[in-house]
Parts: structure tokens; C-alpha cells; sequence
């Protein structure tokens, strides 16, 4: 009974982790960028749809499009305010862009953490659900949106991998992930790639954004521990590793359910931290990632 | 090092300083109160630079360092009663075997990896104070019954002043053959070490520097505050705020990052009557600065004077 219920809690709170830092460590193997304003984009797509379809009444699906719409342009910005402008800066040295980066999205995270909170207050939001009511699977009462994001989520993972394995741009984006300078000399313009996959990042996170509102309800207290969580996942995984954060996402959430129900909720974060660290000492270049 | 004593940023260091020391004597108590944490900030930016600007090691995790300084001075004093002093110099000391504990995986994974650690490790600190609740007082935080003085004035000088002893020690440093030899392993560390450099030393030696004068001012900072908590010297977002003061201020300058710290909380404390939007204001201004002025404060203003 109870190993049933951590096994389905476990599983959709590790697709949403697995969704959330699946578009992080895509940007980090195409463009080396890792993106510390990632929660906010994530905060700021539950909170658009919340306020869609609490205040402006648009309704549950719409208010979900518009939340999606949202992180896209958030994704957007960063790109060309943020990070573009860094890596094109010639005065900033190129061993060093990648720290500026860090601290520019994280600056701009913050900016977007602080805009919410002022407009929207620090309460917890909770996006109304798409599918409402509760099913027994296996003896266990499970809230059928928990089973709606399990399943947003493994679909939208799926159309991932089809969309980088099976399309042309979906290839080069690869590409471009395993050699740069190879994809230019083939005639591709690097910008146009780099454009893609902030849009393919910025509709992941989005989605991943609003499900987590529906599931769980967030705040702009929220911004901090996603960017965390997503970070580590990431790590754990191998910095650039698709699969690697789908398995990494999938072991913390596993581990931070066991946790909350066999030892206590205070206690929940502990144990991946501690593997985390493990790991970076035995296999500093995570689970499945190249040096 | 000698060019230093005849060059213009010492005599601007100098007179700043001065100027400083006589505030007391015609600024309110809250000013003063405001200053105070600024200083001890500004050495927390300073010793974060060291580590950073001259060893390359990009600490995401400097209030690790500051938490366990700070919080093994408080809980010396708090739960045994030792004396104020004993328990800075124990704090600075439990700081310097945090550095140590730190660097360790440094000298094993670079860049984005090792940012990561120190990142975790500030993650588990937070976990670790909030579990032990009974040691540490856990989210409320810890009271410290004993203080270094109460005369506002006085707390201003003694944080002055080890923020200018500090500073000197740390640009001192910085500038001398050692820092040199940092600085090239930060940058290019197989060719430092081709030179005959032992850059695990080196770098070794960086976070011992860094992490004493961090927690050194940790504890000073506890013992001025009265309490120590998660959210004064643990979080993430203290953090964030000594790295953003560093690079405001100019990163590989030192002496910038101290700037920075002073600036980032007077701006904050100016930016009060704006409520919740002041610490957007204050992001924002930092975002342009990394933006436009990637060299920071004073990077801006020694470009332009070794230009002129």
C-alpha cells in the first residue's frame, strides 16, 4: 500500500523534475550556458497561468497557453538581453564569459523573482487543474491531475527526443552541441540554433512551470530551490547529458519521496545532497557526462 | 609593491579611510549601524576575490565559508559560554578546516563543477543547522548573550578597521609574487605548472587566506548582530549578494569588492522607501554594470587612468 504510494508519487514528481531540467541541460550541451534564472522562468509560467485562469477568467487551457507563451518570451529575453550580449561582449575575456553569464542570469532571475513578488505578493499560487478528481490506482488515491502530469510529461519528453533525433533541425541542433565550429562550416547559421533551442527551452520550461503549479502551487520563494534542484539534477546526471538528467531526475525524486514518507518531510532534500557530493568526488563529470 | 605607497589608488585608499574613521563623530548611530555590516561584508567580497579573481575558482558557496565561522563562534559562545574573543579566533579557525574540506575537491573538478560543490555544500550546511536545532537554534536562529560593545561608534571603528587591515593583507597579497603566481594558474594552469609552480599549493594556500578572513568576519559580524541565523550568514541569497559585490565592484581588484559590498548595501538601504522593488532596482543596476562594465567600479576607473 504505502510502497504503491510512494511508487506513483515518486514517478510524478520525477517526470516534472525530469521535464524541468531537461531543458537546462539542453542549453548547457548546445551553448554551454547554464541558466540560473531558470527557476524564475519557471515561476513566472504557473504564475502567468494562474493569473490567467483565476483573475482574467480565460479558463484552465488557455490560462496553461498563456503560462507556456510567457516563459517562452522570459526564455526569449534572456537570451538576447542577457546572455547573447555577454558572449558578443569582446570586452569581457572569453575564459571568464562563463562566470558573467552566471551571474547575469542570476541577476535577471532575481529581477524576474522581484517583479512577481511585487505584482503578484509572495502567497503560494496554485494553478487550477486541467483534470480535477481522484482515481484508485492499486489501492491508492491518486488526484488524477498527478496522473495528467505524469503523462504531459513523458509526451512532451517523447516529442523531444523525435524532434532532436527525427528533424533536420532537431539534428542540427545535435550537431551543434557535439561540434560548433563543425556546424558553421557547414553553412549553418550558429545564432539560428542557438534561437531554436532557447524556444525548445523556454516551451520546457514553461510547461514544466505550469504542471508544477497545478501539482504542487508555487511562489516566488519557489525561484531559489528550483534553480537548485534543477542544477543538481543536472550535475548528477552529466552537465549536457539529455538521458543523464531523465535517469538523475528520476533518482532524486525517488529518493526525496522515500525520504519525506519513510523519514520525515523536514529531512526530504538530504540524502540527494549527499549523493550529489558523493558523486562529484567519485565521478566529478556526473553519471553519464564527457569531460 | 613599492610603487604601490606612491600611486594614486593609495593615497584615494588612504584618504577614504580617514574619512571614514572621523564619520562617527558627526553621523547618526544608524548610518553608523549601516556601515558597520557594509565593512564586514566588504571583507567577505575581498576574501571571495581572492578565490576567484586571482586562483579562478568560482566560489558559489562563500557563505559556507562565513556560515561556519560564523555559527562556531555563536554556538562557542551561546551554548558554553566561552569568552567573545576565544571564539572569534576558534570561528576563523573552524573556517580555515571548512576551506581546507572546500578545496578539496577543487584541486579534483574545475568550472561549472566545482561551482556546483560549493554550492551543495552551503545547501548542506542550511540542512545541517536546521536539524540540529537544539546545537544551533535551527530557522529562529541563535541568540549570542555576549557582545563585543555596545557604543555604535565603537563597533564602527573595530569594523573598520579590520576591514582596512584585512584589505591590506589581501591586496598585499594579491600584488606579491604569490598572487602572481595565482593569478597565472587561474588562468592557465598546465602551462603555471610547466613554469615549476605548484599550483595545489597555491591554490591551497588561496582558500586558506579566503576562508580565515571569511570566517573571521563571520564571527565579528555575529557578535555585532547578536544572533546568528540562516538568513544573515547562511543563505544562498547572502551569497549571491557577496558575489554580486565583488563583480560590481570589479573583479581581480580586491579592493573594488569591498567597494562594491559598501555600495550594494547603502543602495539597498537608500532604496528602502521603493519597498519590495528595491532589490529589483539593485539587480537591475548590477545587470547593466556586468552588462556594459564588465570590468566593474574601479576596473572602470584604472582603465581609464592607466589610458590618460
Amino acid at each position: 500500500m504505502r510502497a504503491f504510494q510512494i511508487l506513483i508519487d515518486g514517478f510524478a514528481i520525477s517526470a516534472l523534475y525530469a521535464l524541468g531540467a531537461t531543458g537546462f541541460t539542453l542549453i548547457f550541451g548546445v551553448s554551454g550556458v547554464l541558466n540560473l534564472s531558470h527557476g524564475a522562468i519557471m515561476v513566472a509560467a504557473a504564475v502567468a497561468a494562474w493569473a490567467a485562469a483565476s483573475v482574467l477568467n480565460v479558463g484552465t487551457y488557455a490560462g496553461a497557453l498563456i503560462g507556456v507563451g510567457v516563459a517562452l518570451l522570459a526564455a526569449f529575453a534572456t537570451y538576447f538581453a542577457v546572455v547573447k550580449p555577454i558572449q558578443d561582449s569582446r570586452r569581457i575575456p572569453n575564459e571568464e564569459k562563463e562566470i558573467f553569464v552566471l551571474t547575469g542570469t542570476l541577476l535577471w532571475g532575481i529581477m524576474i523573482q522581484e517583479l512577481i513578488a511585487y505584482f503578484f505578493t509572495n502567497n503560494a499560487k496554485t494553478v487550477l487543474p486541467i483534470v480535477e478528481g481522484v482515481v484508485e490506482i492499486l489501492g491508492v488515491r491518486t488526484p488524477k491531475n498527478e496522473i495528467f502530469t505524469a503523462i504531459v510529461c513523458c509526451l512532451v519528453i517523447a516529442l523531444l527526443w523525435l524532434l532532436v533525433n527525427r528533424t533536420r533541425t532537431g539534428k542540427a541542433v545535435l550537431a551543434a552541441s557535439m561540434n560548433p565550429r563543425g556546424v558553421t562550416l557547414l553553412g549553418l547559421e550558429l545564432t539560428n540554433i542557438y534561437i531554436v533551442v532557447w524556444a525548445i527551452y523556454g516551451i520546457l520550461a514553461g510547461v514544466a512551470g505550469v504542471l508544477l503549479g497545478m501539482f504542487l502551487g508555487v511562489s516566488s520563494y519557489s525561484v531559489g530551490p528550483l534553480t537548485a534542484s534543477a542544477f543538481s539534477i543536472v550535475v548528477l546526471g552529466g552537465l549536457g547529458s539529455v538521458s543523464g538528467s531523465l535517469i538523475a531526475a528520476f533518482v532524486v525524486g525517488y529518493l526525496e519521496t522515500l525520504t519525506a514518507y519513510l523519514v520525515s518531510p523536514a529531512y526530504r532534500t538530504i540524502p540527494a545532497l549527499l549523493l550529489l557530493v558523493f558523486v562529484m568526488y567519485i565521478r566529478p563529470q556526473g553519471l553519464l557526462g564527457r569531460r | 609593491m613599492a610603487g604601490f605607497f606612491t600611486s594614486r589608488l593609495f593615497f584615494v585608499s588612504l584618504a577614504l579611510v580617514i574619512i571614514a574613521a572621523t564619520l562617527p563623530l558627526y553621523v547618526s548611530g544608524y548610518v553608523l549601524g549601516l556601515l558597520t555590516v557594509a565593512f564586514y561584508f566588504g571583507v567577505f567580497a575581498m576574501a571571495w576575490d581572492l578565490l576567484f579573481g586571482f586562483a579562478g575558482e568560482v566560489n558559489f558557496g562563500p557563505t559556507f565559508l562565513i556560515g561556519v565561522g560564523a555559527y562556531t563562534a555563536g554556538i562557542l559562545n551561546a551554548q558554553f559560554g566561552w569568552s567573545v574573543y576565544l571564539c572569534i579566533v576558534l570561528g576563523a579557525l573552524a573556517s580555515v578546516i571548512a576551506g581546507l574540506v572546500l578545496a578539496l575537491p577543487a584541486l579534483r573538478v574545475r568550472g561549472p563543477y566545482f561551482g556546483l560543490t560549493t554550492l551543495v555544500a552551503v545547501l548542506m550546511l542550511q540542512n545541517f543547522i536546521v536539524v540540529f536545532a537544539d546545537l544551533t537554534g535551527g530557522e529562529i536562529g541563535l541568540t549570542i548573550p555576549d557582545v563585543i560593545t555596545i557604543s555604535a561608534g565603537a563597533n564602527y571603528w573595530i569594523a573598520l578597521g579590520f576591514m582596512t587591515i584585512s584589505a591590506a593583507i589581501l591586496y598585499g597579497l594579491s600584488q606579491s609574487p604569490v598572487g602572481l603566481v595565482l593569478q597565472a594558474s587561474g588562468q592557465d594552469p598546465v602551462q603555471a605548472g610547466a613554469l615549476g609552480f605548484n599550483i595545489v599549493k597555491h591554490k591551497l594556500a588561496a582558500f586558506i587566506v579566503s576562508a580565515f578572513f571569511s570566517g573571521l568576519s563571520g564571527a565579528l559580524l555575529v557578535f555585532y548582530f547578536g544572533t546568528a541565523s540562516v538568513g544573515t550568514v547562511v543563505d544562498v541569497a547572502v551569497g549571491v549578494n557577496v558575489i554580486v559585490s565583488a563583480v560590481l565592484g570589479g573583479r581581480r581588484t580586491v579592493l573594488g569588492a569591498a567597494l562594491g559590498a559598501i555600495f550594494l548595501i547603502v543602495a539597498g538601504e537608500f532604496l528602502r522607501p521603493t519597498g519590495e522593488l528595491a532589490t529589483f532596482i539593485v539587480s537591475a543596476v548590477a545587470l547593466l554594470v556586468v552588462l556594459f562594465f564588465p570590468g566593474g567600479f574601479l576596473g572602470a576607473a584604472l582603465s581609464r587612468e592607466a589610458r590618460s
